[in-house]
């Protein structure tokens, strides 16, 4: 088994700081600089934003990929989070392998009355390339961003143009590839 | 006693032991093992549960103080501890103990060297405790009330 962050009390707060950044400011590529060797196949960034944001009230699905049994060794040892195997009832979905996976709609999308009670997808990619590819526009989005993404499945940004047409309903998804992070939150309009 | 009973039971007497003489026994050991902390000793507070009686309702004594700690040694066993207090030395010897207890080479040795000396050290404390507090208890009996 391997150790978690260096200093779960800083790096944790670090990273969260990161999240923060990266969701208030959809589409933009920011760094994380927390030092950790997860097991694989965890990226740095990916295995990160798992250890600072589960714990014990939040019930995790983990896709194929991800359901090793070193991740989920690992995982529980540091998180103590439930699992659960209904991607519907889950509080965060990990996706380790992006081209495989579930629609986004598969997920808790929340009430109208409770729309925060729905889930965030932390979906793994090949690569985050920003300045590039679709537009995005909406708020924390000065004018527009652009950001590609690299591994998802055809349907992907159809599904994340659903998933913001349900608003207030909908995930959001936090994407990771090597040491970065970039967010797609339900706010945010998918274009071409 | 399978093998989590007798883990669970050199795992209580660590944590129970007074620091000084896990320390004390700690140096008998053979120099620090390799090892790699997985969860660096660490302080944070549980919630202790009762029940008044068997029938009783479940209620919250209190919190206590608990520091935990995790290592791996280099064969891959892993070891845990959770002991009172915030001695974060107490929870790391405890934990390297936990993990060397598990290599049955290793056991035997250990249990005579380290568990059992501790053991009974404690015993012989709760003995000491029961002994000087058995003088003041008081026996009470109901007065049966003759017909008339």
């Amino acid at each position: 088994m391997r150790p978690g962050l260096a200093d779960p009390t800083l790096d944790s707060q670090r990273v969260f700081r990161s999240v923060l950044e990266a969701t208030s400011r959809p589409g933009r590529l920011v760094n994380l600089a927390a030092a950790i060797e997860p097991p694989p196949p965890l990226h740095p960034a990916t295995a990160a934003v798992c250890l600072t944001l589960l714990d014990f009230d939040t019930p995790l699905w983990l896709d194929g990929e991800a359901a090793r049994p070193e991740v989920v060794e690992w995982l529980r040892f540091h998180c103590g989070m439930p699992l659960t195997a209904e991607p519907a009832a889950a509080g965060f979905a990990l996706i380790a392998d992006s081209r495989t996976m579930p629609a986004l709609g598969a997920f808790n999308d929340g009430t109208a009355e409770h729309p925060e009670r729905s889930a965030t997808v932390i979906l793994q990619v090949g690569a985050l390339i920003g300045g590039t590819g679709r537009r995005l526009t909406g708020p924390g989005i000065a004018d527009h961003a652009r950001l590609d993404v690299a591994g998802v499945p055809d349907g992907f940004w159809s599904w994340a143009a659903d998933n913001h047409a349900r608003f207030p309903r909908g995930v959001d998804v936090l994407l990771s590839a090597g040491r970065v992070i970039a967010a797609l939150p339900r706010t945010t309009r998918v274009g071409d | 006693m399978g093998p989590t009973d007798a883990r669970r039971r050199w795992m209580s007497v660590l944590a129970q032991a007074s620091p000084a003489e896990l320390e004390a026994r700690w140096h008998d050991v053979e120099a620090s093992p390799p090892h790699r902390v997985l969860r660096a000793p660490e302080t944070g507070l549980v919630m202790v549960r009762a029940r008044a009686g068997g029938t009783g309702m479940r209620f919250n004594v209190g919190e206590v103080t608990v520091t935990r700690c995790a290592v791996e040694l280099e064969g891959g066993a892993v070891g845990v501890a959770y002991i009172r207090g915030r001695d974060r030395r107490h929870a790391e010897l405890a934990a390297l103990l936990d993990a060397l207890l598990q290599d049955a080479a290793r056991r035997d040795a250990l249990e005579r060297t380290v568990v059992a000396p501790l053991a009974a050290a404690q015993t012989a404390r709760r003995r000491a405790a029961a002994e000087r507090v058995a003088p003041s208890r008081v026996e009470f009996f109901t007065m049966v009330r003759g017909d008339d």
